[in-house]
């Protein structure tokens, strides 16, 4: 019973959502409807067993408790104000057979560039991934008050603001979707490389959500390049997940992990989307050679079968696309085997003024340092490293490899 | 729906001859498509008064109501049927005036 009601609540809660919110064109009604209909499914369906089609028994459900709500709050004397405007929307029926499904309306909406990145993501995970408010709260380590603050300013500003509940024009969309992109990576990110020190280094919850949300978008774009290649890095990113964290909570880097122990399927999957792009002859973005270059490590059996100088060619069409400092950061880590640490070291050193402030910066120098033999300034750099990473098992990590150094 | 699009400066002087003239294009713009409500540019904040009648006598202070380097050069009200044209048109604002600007919905 727990597994219908937590596979009815991945499948369908954002669906709820989304048909309610055009429906009477309030988020707010929509998501509490949407969690009132959750509720009575816990009890109803413990006594009555679960309904052969457990999506239409939760819409129904929320339809009605929102039609109650609305009732509720006109005995009241709040009148649901132009209740059909507060949501705009001016668009035609959709055909038969066109993109029908409303959850991309909703999924541009809670990732509209007019709301900050924190209340982009807090909205996208309470809306469409249905995560609890003290869920979310954990998930970024802020108080359950200051996330519920966050997004019930956000619905605010949605409503008064006008901001619109559709999915943009196809001029606006690769910039649209791009927005849509960076709040998951954002997720799967922090799932990945955790901070805080009381927290664990690998939040499987969050990985795990930001991957079903990225093949909802996959399901719902198929045609998009960059959405292929996002699912396709995070699966080949998720598929190390287990061989990246020692049993004693320290950090394996790629070059020591047991390849033995990486996810196959995973790998194959994201393989698959990464050969597809590859087939579609379209210039790639960012997130499609990213996961070129996954692919590029997850083929070789033995590191040192790792093919380089395809890395090196990956990340220098990476440069063109991002010149950013943190990707010339990770080009430089893939030439160190292809030119040398000192090649590498040089290019490292050059990016100082931007990365000052990047644990990985530091990381990097001190790791290349230490193969040069340098050991006192590789042991600076480990100290300047571990004072500012706060993944806990990057910070054991380091400190093994400082004290090593003798 | 109408929205405010204030235009935002924190240095002296008012707007060049090109700034002006790239302004008219898209206040022209604005009138063709129907998004023209009203606009204006402001003298400097230096020149203005601010007046409290909440109490007893109205009370007059010189100079603006809040200090601050940032100041309001000027404005648009424009109508637009939602925020995303709203954005797109408050782009084009703030590259034909060459300021910052900010967009706040009209209740």
């Amino acid at each position: 019973m727990r597994e219908a009601i937590t596979l009815a609540h991945h499948e369908e809660w954002a669906r709820v959502v989304a048909s309610l919110t055009r429906r009477f064109s309030d988020l707010d009604i929509a998501e509490e409807a949407a969690a009132e209909a959750f509720a009575t499914a816990v009890e109803r369906w413990q006594a009555d067993g679960v309904p052969p089609n457990p999506g239409a028994w939760l819409t129904t459900t929320a339809n009605r408790k929102a039609i109650d709500r609305i009732r509720r709050e006109d005995k009241r004397g709040h009148k649901q104000k132009e209740a059909q405007l507060l949501l705009y929307d001016d668009d035609p029926p959709e055909p038969p057979g066109a993109i029908d499904d409303e959850r991309l309306r909703l999924i541009f909406t809670c990732c509209h560039p007019a709301l900050a990145m924190e209340t982009r993501v807090a909205l996208t995970l309470r809306m469409i991934a249905g995560l609890t408010m003290p869920e979310i709260a954990r998930a970024f380590l802020v108080q359950e008050t200051t996330m519920e603050k966050r997004i019930t300013r956000a619905k605010a500003k949605i409503k008064a603001a006008r901001i619109p509940y559709r999915v943009p024009s196809a001029e606006d969309l690769p910039a649209r979707v791009s927005g849509v992109l960076a709040v998951l990576y954002l997720v799967f990110n922090e799932g990945y490389l955790a901070t805080g020190p009381d927290t664990d280094p690998v939040r499987h919850d969050l990985t795990a959500e930001a991957i079903r949300l990225t093949r909802l978008i996959r399901a719902l774009m198929p045609q998009d390049g960059e959405v292929a290649g996002l699912l396709a890095l995070m699966l080949l990113t998720e598929a190390r997940r287990t061989a990246r964290v020692s049993a004693s909570g320290e950090l394996v880097t790629l070059d020591e992990q047991d390849r033995g122990s990486w996810d196959a399927a995973l790998i194959a999957e994201g393989h698959r989307l990464v050969r597809e792009r590859l087939a579609a002859g379209v210039a790639p973005g960012r997130y499609q050679i990213l996961a070129a270059i996954s692919a590029v490590h997850t083929s070789a059996r033995d590191v040192r079968d790792t093919d380089w100088p395809q890395v090196v060619a990956l990340y220098d069409q990476l440069v063109r696309l991002d010149p950013s400092p943190i990707i010339a950061l990770n080009r430089a880590i893939a030439v160190a085997e292809l030119d040398g640490p000192e090649v590498a070291l040089a290019a490292v050193d050059r990016l100082e003024g931007k990365l000052a402030g990047y644990h990985a910066y530091h990381a990097t120098r001190a790791d290349l340092l230490r193969r040069l033999g340098r050991g006192v300034q590789s042991r600076a750099a480990y100290d300047k490293a571990i004072e500012i990473a706060g993944n806990t098992a990057e910070t054991a990590y380091l400190t093994r490899r400082r004290d090593e150094l003798g | 729906m109408q929205y405010l699009v204030s235009v935002i400066f924190d240095k002296a002087g008012l707007a060049t001859p090109d700034e002006d003239a790239a302004i008219d294009v898209f206040n022209d713009r604005l009138m063709a498509e129907g998004h023209w409500v009203f606009a204006g540019g402001l003298a400097a904040p230096s020149s203005a008064t601010v007046i409290d009648n909440r109490g007893e006598e109205a009370l007059f202070t010189d100079g603006p109501f809040l200090e601050s380097k940032e100041y309001l050069a000027g404005f648009w009200i424009i109508e637009a049927a939602d925020l995303d044209v709203a954005l797109k048109l408050a782009a084009e604002g703030s590259k034909a005036c060459n300021r910052k600007v900010e967009v706040r919905p009209f209740l």
